[in-house]
């Protein structure tokens, strides 16, 4: 819980020295209350104050990553517990469970599937974050070296070492502790072995219990063994413990700012059907999980996640924009066509994506309209004959192009006499209301 | 500190709405508590979906969920008993596509018909749906609420545009009624007042704030959902407490994931799958947010949907 000023006051020297180039150390505390001061302004605050309230002002659920290097993700770190209050920050980890049982070739085999896993949607670049591989063998060499191979074929990936057994996991997290893996998971039995291992080789723990409040005295536990970095997994199975553990987790943690569960949530979701799975999967994702573990990554399920995971994580208050310019597709010539857009995401991306595929070189200029839709940006007074017009103008498109032609959305073509005023010398065209019918349309223009 | 399970009690609760008769009848809300969370509140009814079925062959459903219905789809009446009889729906959405001007624009009597014929061959609730045209939809609307008089359906939807006669017909008939509005909280609220205004039961109503697919403009309606159960439940805001309806197959079995061949987009997978998936992520997330009512198309989606909903209750 956050401190009042009153309650950072006490913790002051109390001096009133102005050092800190407050008059008081109560205008001070003030300030500090609000965040508009850092603590180390005041060059004689003591250690003790300093960890209290270093620790009232952390974040109410922690935030570390997972995995080394470029391609690592962000987890925790969350705020709200509604996408409309602000946006949601970390995507949640994508990640599939493998068993060191199966053969090298296997294991390499899925290794690659991961590491090839990435999609571009809406401009974003998606993938399976994370594999986590599962001591099902009973022999902690074996564990050891399909850790290995897997780490090895999958260089980029994030890693999650599935292994219960402390015993096994040692070596293993040893092996590939650069990699920055996940140790899953410490139980109550095993919580001194595992933490040791965690804190020995700096790398994140799971911690495993049934249900939250077990979970919490756990945490506890685990952090008074030294480790800071704490995933934190309620046992939950079936989509009511999921959608019920996940939320009490991250109430607790943002309205109570209750520190022993203010941590990010893993959840296996894993079923026989993985259609079943999928869905399971996107409860998970908008119920709070940062880490989704799955069974597979066939490609129609991976592009489902992907989809509602971006959904999910976009900023409720700012729609997914590209720049405003003109965008050239397939070479285009001074004779190719051009058309109009707005710089929403997915307008662009489906619009473009149309062009693409009609082969036909084109040039596409696309407006600045907050990130709006065609009609939306229509029907708030930013796509007018008035506002094209001037964007075409400055543009100095009409320069590129031999014939001065310019193509609308269909479903503005109310906005085509209003436009052909306004831009002198131009021709506007309607074009097809929908973005599929682009294909054919351009290239019956051609013929 | 130790832990305390922390729950939020809310003053006010979701409606519960009935439809359909007899012992084949089905309540949706009631609620007094945020989806699934069983922890804090009492959730008496489970969210349930209807099959969507219309009054002309599906010509331009996509491939994967049209040729599933492909011996059964010329026929609205055989589709209807195919999906009560074969598919175990529990509920019944005729959507009279072939009375909008652009389509074959058939007359209302003839939609009534239509629908005289598929409540006799059925023992399910049925709802019945328009074309989405704002005028021809009072004209066909009104004469299937006569035609459907005493068997307690949902009718839908009624719009800004065409309210008034839409819902003097499902008053006069005695059904339930979806209002419908686009993705805002403000304009959802303001129609489903114009309506009681007219003295419609609020008890009677559902709430669509329009659905979106995955991927395209699914987190409006997300939000859009949560918001108005956040405004039910914790402000109590009397106007915010209808059900809410999904209509989920309509949005999905259009956007280019669920056309797109394999071999056009190989990192896409599989056509069949990807777009069973595009609908139950669609209708999953729905649920999540508050949906109590789903329409959906494809009989795979929606034993999945009903398997997740079987686990999350
Ligand atoms: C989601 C949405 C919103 C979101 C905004 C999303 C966004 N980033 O734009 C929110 C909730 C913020 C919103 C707000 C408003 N909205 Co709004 N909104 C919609 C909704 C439901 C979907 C829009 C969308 O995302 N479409 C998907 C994109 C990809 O479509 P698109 O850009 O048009 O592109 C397609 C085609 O136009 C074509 N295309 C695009 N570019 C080009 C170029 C060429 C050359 C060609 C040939 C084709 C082509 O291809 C694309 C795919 O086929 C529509 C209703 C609907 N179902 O369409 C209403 C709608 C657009 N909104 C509407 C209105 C009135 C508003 C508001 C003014 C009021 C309100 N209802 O709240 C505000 C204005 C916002 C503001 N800032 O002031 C009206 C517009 C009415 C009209 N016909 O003029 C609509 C139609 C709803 C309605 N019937 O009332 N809206
Ligand atoms: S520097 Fe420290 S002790 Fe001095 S006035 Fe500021 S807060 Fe008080």
């Amino acid at each position: 819980m956050a401190l009042t000023g009153v309650q950072i006051f006490k913790l002051l020297p109390k001096t009133n020295c102005k050092k800190c180039g407050f008059p008081t150390c109560l205008a001070f505390a003030m300030k500090l209350a609000q965040g508009g001061v850092d603590l180390s302004a005041c060059p004689d605050v003591s250690e003790e104050a300093k960890k209290t309230l270093g620790e009232a002002s952390a974040p109410p659920i922690r935030s570390f990553s997972l995995g080394s290097g470029e391609k690592s993700v962000k987890m925790g770190g969350e705020n709200v517990l509604f996408r409309h209050d602000k946006k949601f920050i970390n995507p949640c980890v994508l990640a599939v469970n493998i068993a060191d049982t199966l053969s090298d070739d296997e294991l390499a085999g899925k290794a690659e599937e991961v590491a090839a896993s990435e999609l571009e949607r809406v401009g974003q670049k998606l993938r399976i974050d994370a594999i986590s591989i599962e001591y099902a063998s009973g022999d902690a060499a074996k564990y050891e070296a399909a850790v290995k191979l897997v780490a090895d074929k999958a260089p980029d990936v994030a890693l999650i070492l599935n292994c219960k057994d402390a015993g096994a996991a040692e070596a293993a997290v040893k092996a590939v502790a650069n990699r920055k893996p996940l140790l899953y998971c410490a139980t109550d039995e095993t919580a001194e072995a595992m933490a040791n291992i965690a804190k020995t080789n700096s790398v994140p723990l799971a911690a495993c219990a049934e249900g939250p409040e077990a979970l919490s005295l756990l945490t506890e536990k685990i952090k008074g063994l030294g480790v800071e970095d704490m995933v934190l997994d309620s046992g939950a199975k079936t989509a009511k413990e999921i959608i019920e553990h996940n939320t009490q987790i991250r109430r607790s943690a943002l309205k109570k700012n209750f520190k022993p569960l203010g941590y990010p949530i893993i959840n296996y979701v894993i079923r026989d059907d993985s259609t079943l799975e999928t869905a399971i999967a996107s409860v998970a994702i908008a119920k709070y999980a940062s880490i989704v573990v799955l069974s597979s990554v066939e490609k129609w399920k991976n592009l489902a996640l992907f989809t509602v995971r971006q959904n999910i994580y976009t900023d409720p208050q700012v729609p997914m924009q590209v720049e405003q310019k003109i965008y050239e597709i397939s070479e285009p010539t001074a004779d190719s066509p051009l058309m109009i857009t707005t710089n929403f995401s997915l307008t662009y991306f489906i619009v473009s994506g149309e062009v693409e595929n009609s082969k036909v070189p084109s040039r596409l200029a696309v407006m600045d309209c907050e990130g709006l839709s065609v009609l939306t940006a229509w029907a708030a007074g930013k796509f007018t004959a008035a506002k094209i017009a001037q964007f075409i103008i400055e543009s100095g498109v009409g320069d590129q192009v031999s014939n001065k032609e310019l193509i609308l959305p269909g479903q503005v073509a109310i906005l085509s006499g209003a436009l052909e005023d306004k831009l002198e010398g131009w021709k506007i065209t309607v074009g097809p209301r929908e973005a599929n019918a682009l294909p054919t349309y351009l290239k019956s223009r051609e013929a | 500190m130790s832990y305390v399970v922390p729950k939020e009690s809310f003053n006010g609760k979701v409606l519960s709405v009935d439809f359909g008769k007899d012992d084949k009848a089905i309540s949706v809300g009631g609620e007094n508590c945020l989806p699934f969370l069983s922890f804090e509140g009492d959730l008496p009814n489970r969210p349930v979906i209807a099959y969507e079925i219309q009054d002309c062959p599906p010509d331009d459903w996509p491939d994967t969920v049209k040729d599933v219905y492909k011996d059964v789809s010329g026929d609205p009446v055989t589709w209807a008993k195919h999906c009560q009889d074969n598919l175990n729906a529990k509920a019944i959405a005729l959507r009279l596509v072939s009375t909008h001007p652009d389509r074959d624009n058939r007359s209302a009597e003839d939609a009534a018909k239509t629908i005289k014929d598929v409540l006799a061959a059925i023992n399910v609730p049925l709802i019945i749906l328009g074309s989405n045209h704002i005028e021809k939809d009072s004209a066909v609307l009104v004469a299937a609420a006569e035609a459907a008089s005493g068997n307690n359906c949902i009718i839908g939807k009624a719009q800004e545009g065409n309210y008034k006669t839409i819902v003097a017909a499902a008053l006069a008939h005695n059904h339930k009624l979806i209002a419908m509005s686009e993705l805002d909280i403000n304009l959802a609220k303001q129609l489903n007042i114009l309506i009681t205004q007219m003295g419609f039961d609020k008890s009677k109503l559902l709430t669509d704030p329009m659905c979106s697919a995955l991927g395209y403009g699914l987190e409006y309606t997300y939000s859009v959902m949560e918001r108005i159960r956040l405004a039910g439940l914790a402000q109590n805001d009397q106007t915010m407490q209808p059900p809410i309806l999904g209509d989920v197959g309509i949005y999905v079995w259009k956007v280019k994931e669920v056309v797109a061949p394999e071999a056009d987009l190989p990192e896409w997978g599989a056509l069949e799958e990807r777009g069973i998936a595009w609908e139950a992520v669609t209708a999953t997330s729905m649920i999540t947010s508050g949906t109590n009512l789903l329409i959906m198309r494809h009989p795979k989606a929606i034993e999945t949907v009903e398997k997740t909903i079987e686990e999350l209750t």
